[in-house]
């Protein structure tokens, strides 16, 4: 019984992560078009979702070219990298109090290692398109990825020393009297910086920068590889929203009267929203702005919560 | 079964360490030796270290070698870079190093087959890698981290020299 369950569970998050994808490829442009007093897609069937469902089609029926330029191994696999690395990343959420894939006791620390990996996508499409543009796509990518993750790391120590454990389980069941965004609101602040530019969205998404570097890193991508990028995005945004609701905000701890999966969800779609409410509203920062918003504002919040909270944590142990 | 995962992860390590070295397009090295990293990560999973696979996987496929695919794409040698190689990697220059490896191998295999020495199997939590690095180690912590203070100040004296010039040149 147990057995078929987690099948269940692992097959679930499958199809539920990629349709919630799909979907908000879609939900995405309504969102934006409302936020920004604009009609939107709102013609072809019912709220234009008729629009999304051809846009997939065209996707999926287009030629799949690969330019005869580029390092055509590379250029095939690069896509793949994104799509693993974030399907892994759901691995070890947990949707209730016995409803998870995998309870490792490492599985905040696989979770950013998971999102380190997505960056290769990024690095080797960039790379093996021999195109300057996706050249230089891919090298902001590169450096924007490996600053962000070292603050992204720093701020989940404060939890880590809370909850005494990298297990996202132990996590979740330690907020049972209070969440996390409340004694680690910096800790939160910083994370949501670091999770943007992780799944490099406005307003850090300077890898794609579209109106100086035509596509980014996928200016040569089309078809359904292309495809393979973008629904890789939108699953990023969702893991990361997910990974803020079960550190931050309690996971699927919430009123009894609705199964605990509900409140994991309703909170993840609180923030998926949050994402496309700031690529409404904010303009794009210059790169040298987003290198030195990292380092010289970021780092230093997360060190001196991070010194801060193992202060406290000492003086409530003694 | 466990044995079968260690000994497939091992495989795995092997084949693709053999490819890095011998490829000659960089970036397709690169990339076999990110898959010999996770190769080793679960290795260290397997005989019960999962923090220091996680370390490995962080650290080494998450960071250093994207500073390693970082480098290769700014010099982007191209076709150049593999004949290039091409020259470097001859025959004669693979004498030498084969000679002895083959040493450490054969060096290796009478171990294993005499049995008397094996690796003492036990896990390691990540408290038992903190409690290490700073009780007997913290002279060794402390040491790493001023040479890593060391390098980021030259570094940052080197790039400000760098900027300050080139600053002077914008403003004639």
């Amino acid at each position: 019984m147990e057995d078929l369950l987690i099948y269940v569970v692992i097959f679930g998050t499958l199809i539920g992560a990629m349709t919630y994808a799909a979907i908000l490829v879609w939900f995405e442009r309504r969102m934006l078009a409302w936020w920004q007093d604009r009609l939107g897609p709102n013609r072809v069937g019912p709220f234009g979702i008729g629009l999304a469902l051809a846009d997939i089609l065209k996707l999926l029926a287009k030629e799949d070219w690969v330019p005869p330029f580029a390092d055509k191994k590379v250029f095939v696999i690069a896509p793949c990298f994104v799509m693993i690395a974030m399907l892994m990343g759901f691995a070890v959420v947990p949707y209730g109090p016995e409803t998870y894939i995998a309870d490792l006791n490492i599985g905040l620390l696989f979770f950013m290692g998971m999102t380190s990996l997505a960056v290769y996508a990024v690095l080797l499409g960039g790379l093996s398109s021999n195109n300057k543009f996706s050249l230089i796509g891919g090298l902001r990518s590169a450096a924007q990825m490996v600053s962000y993750e070292v603050f992204m790391g720093l701020s989940l120590m404060g939890v880590v020393m809370l909850s005494g454990s990298f297990s996202l389980v132990d996590i979740v069941e330690s907020q049972q009297d209070g969440w996390f965004v409340i004694s680690q609101f910096f800790g939160f602040v910083v994370f949501v910086v670091a999770g943007i530019a992780e799944s490099h969205r406005l307003p850090f998404d300077l890898p794609e920068a579209e109106q100086e570097l035509v596509g980014g890193f996928h200016t040569e991508y089309s078809g359904m590889k292309f495809g393979i990028f973008m629904v890789g995005e939108y699953l990023g945004v969702i893991l990361i929203s997910a990974m803020i609701a079960t550190i931050f905000f309690g996971g699927w701890i919430g009123p009894g009267f609705l199964p605990p999966i509900f409140w994991l969800a309703a909170k993840t779609f609180c923030f998926v929203m949050f994402f496309i409410l700031l690529r409404a509203a904010m303009p794009r920062p210059r790169y040298d702005q987003l290198m030195s918003l990292g380092w010289k504002v970021m780092l230093p919040i997360t060190l001196v919560n991070l010194v801060v909270t193992g202060g406290v944590v000492l003086w409530m142990n003694t | 079964m466990e044995i079968a995962l260690f000994y497939i992860a091992a495989t795995i390590a092997l084949v693709s360490t053999f490819l890095v070295l011998t490829n000659f397009n960089a970036a397709h090295g690169l990339i076999y030796l990110i898959i010999s990293l996770l190769a080793s990560a679960v290795i260290f999973y397997v005989v019960g270290a999962p923090f220091a696979a996680a370390l490995e996987i962080l650290v080494y496929a998450g960071a250093i070698m994207v500073l390693f695919v970082f480098v290769v794409m700014m010099l982007n040698m191209g076709q150049q870079g593999i004949d290039q190689e091409h020259e470097w990697l001859n025959l004669r220059m693979w004498i030498v190093p084969s000679i002895l490896s083959l040493i450490l191998l054969a060096e290796i295999i009478y171990v294993l087959a005499a049995g008397s020495v094996l690796l003492p199997g036990h896990g390691v939590e990540p408290k038992a890698v903190g409690m290490s690095l700073f009780g007997p180690y913290v002279l060794a912590v402390e040491i790493a981290s001023m040479l890593l203070l060391a390098g980021l100040v030259g570094a940052y004296q080197l790039g400000r020299r760098y900027l300050e010039e080139n600053r002077e040149e914008d403003n004639q």
